[in-house]
């Protein structure tokens, strides 16, 4: 990881390379190769009191615009990367949204897009995805690695679906969940700090005894005995007013499951606390420089594990929020890769718990859109469409859209000397 | 004389060796795994739990309950994986014991290649994506090629190996030339690699069988191509045994008396000290992460020559994965990860069969998890059993020499 590379200060031209690069892929392939017919982008919902026009807009002209768009923004990345300043945020951001809107389009020729929908199915596919990434960044701050999250989702989800069963309370099964994934993440920090164990291996060996733990009580209990310990149902779907009744943004982040309004409070907060507080300044010093942080006093092992094991608990709302908070069941082995899609949006949001989250909504979005995309044009091959986050992940660790560089000591044990 | 007291005086120095080493060490580690394992089926078992309502009155129901359901679980792992005497005949008793040999096969293999980057100081988690991409290139040789019997069977089992190993150069590739972390990169890797194997087998043009059903699904690979049975049509266990078999002989002789091996551990043990020394680091990581993958690629071709039925998106059977686990138990060495894979196997044989007794098969994945965190955490078996600490004095190896060598030890 650490190579003499990391000291350049020359930008380069790998952005706007990229992004040029896949805006001509849109300009040619959804736009003049692109499909013919209108697309009906749907603002409001058909249920909604207040009805906006949709807009309508033929669906290859919309790939070309795009194409011209994603150009416009290559070439302002390009006119910062001669100034040797790196590409600002908000374009990638600006970038992605276009990607996502010419490939609606490109999807829904002839039909219409149900924006409302589409993005707030995305908002609650990506709820564990952001928890769990929230989960990531904290330990991953402190500089233990966290390849356990997939096992603190499913440990999370089991425990939300199995407490609230039993006790018929939602919020029993929320504190389960967040105890027993706490406690599991204890053994993560434990095993990191006092044996000094590979961080990596013991967080894919704590995958395989959560599955494996899961899997069996799923088949041994839950499966025998379903209708009293494996069927919570899913919580309220509960309405802010007033707010709730703005116009797309209403629907997508007003009116959802209390899991979802917890991630959209949670990502600010640790945000806060870990760019804004003595807290989080002390966390990532010992991230970063632990024998410095230990110098002044700071004590690492003890930071090191709360911040592991409090953002398990995270991890653990971000199970419940997989069964109580979406499928209203525990299935085997339910969190499918959520735990892992975490850890390369960690990597993606460059450990900022805002852009981490960012980063989860573009998964969340590939995951409705392949659901979706199966409806409305069958036979379009999806696979392509579901690989993309992943290939946006690795052409970012690799270096091509802005280093990602993790915190120094990241993996690292410290032993006092 | 003088030499007997020698001896007396080094044993307990030796004791404290053989018990801080790792095979004490491991042997502790799966005893604690099935330990726990038992725990899972006694605490879920309704007998038990009823008995646990009079315990104090007549504890022995509980016990024996206790007893009973881990004998009967364990019981049929056994005839399951091992030995079923059960069976009417030898043949049918031994059958269980062929199954483990056979599905160790590919965990073995596969337990090769992420046992090497342990070596190497790199973590390969992308086992799944590397043998996703063997199967590939396997399936491509086996189902649209054709070519007399046993070439097309070299030639699809190299197919599979060379494919594997592409997507690890790549992944090496990567990481030498942009400092990108392998674990982030093989984690996308094998996401990547499944739906562009999905992909692949929905369009008949590509690797979908010719009677489409339109589920993902690829031909069954030639009567040529297939792993010729090893013991006759009674027992389905092929030639991927002696693949993985040889694949042992192969990791050991690289490992341990190769140049390239040398290099690898080199790099492993410190790879600035490997630096200075005029190895090129970054090739060693290419090299380490194409040798792995290639191992893997042995796996890959066990699962489409295997069997006489088409590979699916789900054939890699979770093993690029189980190989971690794998190479953990077996310490990174050929002859561990030989004895672990075939550990691992018989649980996959003793699954039906645990399965048929009521038993859930899934606690072995309990024990299978238990056994490597133990292993993952050496000072916490020491702690627990009081274990001494690793010795780094050569008492053992005074001993050794004094046996193998003749007159040597004297000396």
């Amino acid at each position: 990881m650490t190579t003499s590379k990391e000291t350049e200060v020359k930008v380069g031209y790998k952005s706007p390379i990229v992004m040029g690069s896949i805006g001509l892929l849109t300009l040619v392939f959804l736009g003049l190769l692109g499909r013919d017919g209108m697309v009906a982008f749907e603002i409001s919902r058909r249920t909604d009191s207040l009805q906006l026009p949709t807009l309508d807009i033929d669906s290859s002209l919309l790939g070309v615009l795009s194409g011209l768009a994603m150009f416009a923004l290559a070439g302002f990345s390009f006119s910062k990367a001669i100034k040797n300043l790196k590409t600002p945020i908000w374009v990638s951001i600006v970038f992605g949204l276009v990607g996502v809107t010419a490939l609606l389009g490109w999807l829904a020729a002839e039909k219409s897009v149900p924006i409302a929908f589409i993005a707030g199915t995305a908002l609650v596919l990506a709820v564990p995805i952001i928890l769990g990434a929230m989960a990531g960044i904290m330990s991953e701050r402190v500089g233990i690695t966290n390849i356990a999250i997939e096992g603190q989702l499913l440990t999370g989800a089991f425990m939300a679906a199995v407490v609230s069963s039993i006790t018929g309370n939602f919020l029993f099964g929320i504190i389960a969940a967040m105890v027993t994934s706490a406690l599991l993440s204890m053994i993560l920090a434990v095993f990191s700090i006092k044996f000094l164990a590979q961080q990596i291996i013991v967080g894919v060996v704590l995958n395989v005894l959560v599955i494996g733990v899961t899997n069996f009580l799923y088949q041994q209990w839950l499966t025998e005995d379903a209708e009293n310990v494996n069927f919570p149902g899913t919580m309220d779907i509960i309405k802010i007013p007033v707010l709730s009744d703005i116009p797309l943004l209403g629907p997508v982040f007003f009116e959802n499951r209390i899991t979802v309004f917890f991630a959209i409070l949670i990502v600010p907060t640790i945000w806060f606390v870990l760019f804004k507080t003595r807290l989080g300044l002390r966390a990532r010093a010992v991230g970063e420089h632990p024998l410095a942080a230990d110098t002044v006093g700071i004590n690492v092992g003890r930071t090191r594990f709360w911040w592991v094991t409090i953002g398990g608990s995270i991890a653990g709302l971000g199970g419940a929020a997989l069964t109580i908070g979406n499928a209203g069941a525990f299935g085997r082995e339910m969190s499918g890769g959520f735990g892992f899609i975490a850890l390369a949006v960690v990597i993606l949001g460059r450990w900022n718990p805002i852009y981490a989250s960012l980063a989860a909504l573009l998964f969340g979005f590939s995951i409705i859109m392949r659901v979706w995309a199966n409806q409305v044009s069958p036979g379009i091959p999806t696979d392509f469409i579901t690989m993309v986050p992943y290939v946006v992940t690795i052409i970012a660790v690799v270096g091509f859209v802005g280093k990602s560089r993790p915190p120094k000591a990241l993996a690292v044990p410290y032993v006092k000397g | 004389m003088s030499e007997i007291n020698k001896a007396d005086n080094t044993m307990p120095q030796v004791m404290r060796e053989i018990f801080s080493g790792g095979l004490v060490r491991t042997v502790i580690s799966i005893l604690l795994g099935f330990l726990v394992g038992a725990l899972f089926m006694i605490g879920s078992n309704k007998e038990f739990i009823e008995s646990l309502g009079y315990i104090f009155a007549r504890p022995g129901d509980a016990l024996g309950a206790a007893f009973a359901v881990v004998n009967e679980g364990y019981g049929a792992l056994f005839r399951g994986a091992i030995y079923n005497a059960d069976a009417e005949t030898f043949e049918k008793a031994i059958r269980p014991l062929t199954e483990t040999l056979r599905l160790g096969a590919p965990l073995i293999a596969a337990g090769l290649g992420i046992g090497l980057t342990f070596r190497v100081g790199l973590f390969n988690i992308g086992g799944t994506g590397q043998l996703i991409f063997g199967m590939i290139f396997a399936t491509f040789v086996a189902t649209r090629l054709e070519l007399p019997f046993v070439l097309h069977m070299v030639v699809a089992l190299i197919a599979g190996i060379v494919g594997a190993a592409l997507l690890g150069a790549f992944v090496g590739f990567l990481k030498a030339r942009t400092g990108a972390h392998e674990v982030i990169l093989t984690i996308m890797m094998n996401y990547i690699a499944l739906y562009f194997f999905t992909f692949l087998m929905r369009d008949p043009a590509l690797l979908q069988e010719t009677r489409a059903s339109g589920n993902p699904k690829a031909d069954a690979a030639a009567e040529t191509a297939l792993l010729p049975k090893l013991l006759g049509d009674n027992y389905s266990l092929h030639w991927g045994l002696i693949f993985a078999l040889l694949a042992v002989v192969v990791f050991w002789w690289l490992m341990e008396r190769s140049t390239i091996g040398y290099r690898l551990r080199m790099v492993g043990f410190n790879p600035d000290a490997a630096r200075a020394a005029g190895i090129n680091v970054e090739k060693t990581y290419i090299l380490a992460m194409a040798l792995s993958a290639g191992f893997v690629g042995v796996a890959a071709a066990n699962q489409t020559l295997g069997t006489a039925i088409g590979v699916t998106p789900s054939s890699h059977a979770n093993i690029g994965f189980d190989a971690i686990t794998v190479a953990l138990l077996g310490g990174s060495s050929g002859p561990g990860i030989l004895l672990a894979g075939l550990l691992f196997g018989a649980f996959k044989a003793g699954a039906p069969s645990m399965q048929v007794f009521g038993v859930s098969p899934e606690v072995l994945g309990i024990v299978q998890g238990a056994i490597v965190l133990f292993i993952a955490a050496p000072p916490l078996i020491r702690a627990i059993f009081r274990l001494p600490k690793p010795q780094t004095t050569n008492a053992l190896e005074a001993i050794r020499k004094r046996i193998f060598t003749r007159g040597g030890g004297s000396k």
